[in-house]
């Protein structure tokens, strides 16, 4: 290589280089003010009197609009869940709440992301630590706020190691004291025992102060199971059922139904206990939530939506019956709790 | 970094004294290469779970029970882009392509919306990194002096480790100060991977491996690939993969024993990285030193302590760090020097499927190794599981020692 051809090559280099560490910051700064405008110009209003909201029937969710309060709990009444929200002081990945109590999953994210969990009181100050071991999913409280639940992903390495993710689903007490870890109780499919190491359980919804309902999977299937943290026991109910959600009256179980759709897709859908009847809803795009109930009737979701290259989210409801269509209920929201 | 230029490597010299022997610019050059298309690569995968789950909504359920397959699909793109760079006689032109093709898919996750269409840009990813490997790994062994193998490959390593632990923090960086501009993110990723790109055409000499008036026919390279020099080492090779725990199995395990390692999961990639990275280029030189076998051998000695460590129902901080410290030194006694080792074996025109073949071969025999201590650690449990490995191991480590020691030098220069 020659003197000049080398020259000239390290100027081509320092050319790309220019240009594409200036393109970068030429997009982030398009992206930052894209931001701000969103920030000022945003529709999202806010109120002050959190503790009015409060004390009627409400919705506590992830506030997921651009601005000052991104990530932060926020509240509504449900007369008016689309109107003002009181933003909490809380931020979270995910939230869940029932009366006086709720549960805040949240990644620390910088050279190494860390994840916290914590109880929150009815200021929504933290009470109590939670264990955690991988990436938020899902979070659930008992009715009485005795006892909660969270499951997170843990994950493998990338290299060549098959079926490679592992959920932790963890019960506690609301002082932070661990109960049980869900994936170490007894298996019971078909009355028939499951040992294998790739059990992975998730999604827990409780039913009182010993039984709840959960998503088992292993060997590439999922089941519902109804478990017993007395018995430290797990009985399948039926297939196919991922993140359940237990109705207020306890007589239904909202859950994402594979089927077979391609992978990644899920249908959402209401079984009947007593009946034994299932009905898919009228939802048709593919959810990949555990639903709350926003009364015996209607079944709500969050749904993600991309604006503006920044990816925001909208909680969803539709009836629990498979009649009617999908409507927004909270614009950039997600992961509702209802509590009445 | 005791890194200098050195515009013409010997080629033919051999004997002199290693410590007066610099690494090879293009290595370096190479190296880098690997630091941007690393921080590229690392910037999405960092982000990847938390956009799948948190933004796109999908679930991680599915992206890890699909990603296995591709790793096989990876392997063996590996074999077509060794095969590829000797017949042509242009491994860069294979690089350039392999490392084009990654740099694109970048691109291509603006548009990507889905489950599908996601694991689609990452298996793109995934098969131009399998295409590139052998190639490049042939232009570090033609950019070396034989004599200096190992701490090329060294060198390589350290700073394809570099980029490793850069990406996730630019990463993490952008998406604190734009918050779910994962769009940000995608800019930035595809613009380190085009300077990855342009530094590979533009710096790395565009050297022809064979100076031969023929092209190695398919017959000569398939026979170069699984020659009598290549046997041995690959069986070698292949032998030690099959009881070579897949890392997350091991920080599984590690996890399921210690609840402080579960809290921390993902500072075990970190320790093992930092040992890694702190080690390469000391062991490459050692490799140099005392041979490419000895200190692979020992690196799988180090590999048996690793089970133990991880086995032993001991909790506390102080026992991870050991374990990751060890696992670290591991890959950094085995990685670069297997490549070292194998270049050395094989004349200069088949290199690249030689490597290719003998990294395909540990590439399977690892994914076959995940799959039965999955079966395993069922029947016995982690400990017991990794308990019984470590003692194979520890029996197979000797007659692979054997048969890296009869090896037949071929590189007759």
């Amino acid at each position: 290589m020659t003197e000049t051809l080398t020259r000239g090559r390290l100027l081509a280099l320092a050319a790309v280089v220019v240009v594409a560490v200036g393109g970068t910051v030429a997009y982030l700064a398009h992206v930052h003010g894209q931001q701000a405008d969103a920030k000022s110009a945003t529709t999202t209003a806010t109120s002050t009197d959190l503790a009015g909201y409060l004390a009627a029937p409400h919705l506590v969710f992830r506030n997921t609009a651009l601005g000052d309060g991104y990530g932060q709990v926020a509240v509504t009444p449900l007369t008016n869940a689309d109107g003002p929200r009181a933003v909490t002081p809380a931020t979270c990945d995910r939230v869940y709440a029932q009366r006086g109590a709720a549960i805040c999953l949240f990644a620390t994210r910088g050279l190494v992301t860390s994840y916290k969990g914590q109880m929150l009181g009815a200021d929504f100050q933290p009470t109590a630590d939670l264990s955690l071991s991988g990436l938020p999913s899902r979070a659930r409280i008992s009715r009485d706020g005795t006892l909660t639940s969270t499951t997170t992903f843990v994950f493998g390495d990338s290299y060549a190691n098959p079926g490679q993710f592992s959920t932790r689903t963890l019960i506690s007490r609301s002082s932070g004291q661990v109960v049980a870890d869900a994936e170490q109780y007894e298996l019971l499919v078909d009355g028939r025992k499951i040992t294998a190491t790739d059990r992975n359980v998730w999604g827990v919804t409780f039913v009182d102060d010993d039984a709840f309902y959960a998503t088992a999977a292993s060997g590439g299937k999922t089941w519902l199971v109804k478990g017993s943290i007395a018995d430290r026991r797990l009985v399948s109910v039926r297939g196919d059922v991922e993140c359940p959600s237990l109705s207020p009256d306890g007589t239904k179980i909202a859950f994402k139904k594979h089927g077979d759709l391609p992978a990644g897709h899920w249908r959402l859908a209401v079984y009947d206990l007593a009946s034994g009847k299932e009905t898919v809803l009228a939802e048709e795009r593919s959810v990949d939530d555990q639903v709350e109930w926003l009364d015996d009737k209607t079944v709500l979701y969050g749904l993600s939506r991309d604006t503006a290259g920044t990816a925001t989210s909208d909680i969803w409801q539709v009836p629990a019956d498979g009649s009617g269509s999908p409507s927004v209920l909270v614009h950039d929201a997600w992961s509702p709790a209802v509590i009445r | 970094m005791y890194v200098s230029v050195r515009d013409r490597p010997g080629q033919t010299e051999s004997g002199a004294a290693p410590a007066a022997r610099r690494v090879a610019t293009t290595v370096v050059v190479l190296g880098l290469v690997s630091l941007f298309t690393d921080i590229s690569s690392e910037m999405v995968n960092a982000v990847l779970p938390v956009y799948l789950t948190a933004e796109v909504g999908l679930s991680l359920v599915a992206y890890g029970l699909v990603d296995g397959v591709y790793q096989g699909v990876s392997g063996l793109v590996r074999l077509v882009g060794g095969f590829a760079g000797d017949r042509g006689e242009q491994p860069k032109l294979v690089a350039v392509i392999g490392y084009g093709v990654s740099a694109l898919s970048r691109l291509a996750m603006f548009p990507a919306h889905g489950l599908t269409a996601i694991l689609g840009v990452i298996s793109a990813d995934r098969l131009g990194k399998g295409l590139r490997t052998a190639p490049r790994d042939a232009l570090i062994a033609a950019n070396s002096d034989p004599a200096n193998l190992g701490r090329s490959f060294g060198v390589h390593r350290a700073l394809d480790t570099v980029g490793a632990a850069v990406g996730p923090i630019v990463a993490f960086g952008i998406l604190a100060l734009l918050p779910g501009s994962y769009r940000s993110v995608w800019v930035a990723s595809f613009a380190a991977a085009l300077i990855g790109v342009a530094v590979l055409v533009l710096l790395v000499p565009n050297r022809r491996t064979a100076s031969g008036a023929k092209k190695p026919g398919i017959g000569a390279l398939l026979k170069i690939a699984t020659g009598r020099a290549m046997r041995k080492p690959v069986l070698a090779a292949a032998l030690l993969g099959l009881f070579t725990v897949g890392d997350g199995f091991l920080y599984l395990s590690l996890q399921h024993r210690d609840d402080f390692a579960a809290q921390w999961f993902p500072l075990l990639y970190v320790g093992t990285n930092i040992a890694y990275l702190a080690l390469a280029i000391p062991l490459g030189r050692l490799a140099d030193r005392i041979g490419k076998p000895a200190v692979l051998i020992g690196g799988h000695v180090v590999l048996v302590a690793v089970y133990i460590t991880a086995a032993v129902p001991v909790t506390g901080l102080a026992w991870t760090i050991v374990t990751l410290a060890l696992l670290g030194t591991f890959y950094a006694a085995t990685d670069g020097v297997l490549s070292a080792l194998i270049s050395r074996l094989i004349p200069e025109q088949g290199r690249g499927t030689g490597l290719a073949a003998a990294q395909t071969v540990q590439v399977f025999a690892r994914f076959a190794s995940s799959v039965a201590f999955g079966s395993l650690s069922v029947a016995l449990g982690p400990a017991r599981a990794l308990t019984l490995v470590s003692v194979l191991l520890a029996i197979v480590i000797p007659v692979a020692a054997w048969l890296l020691a009869t090896r037949t030098p071929v590189e007759a220069v």
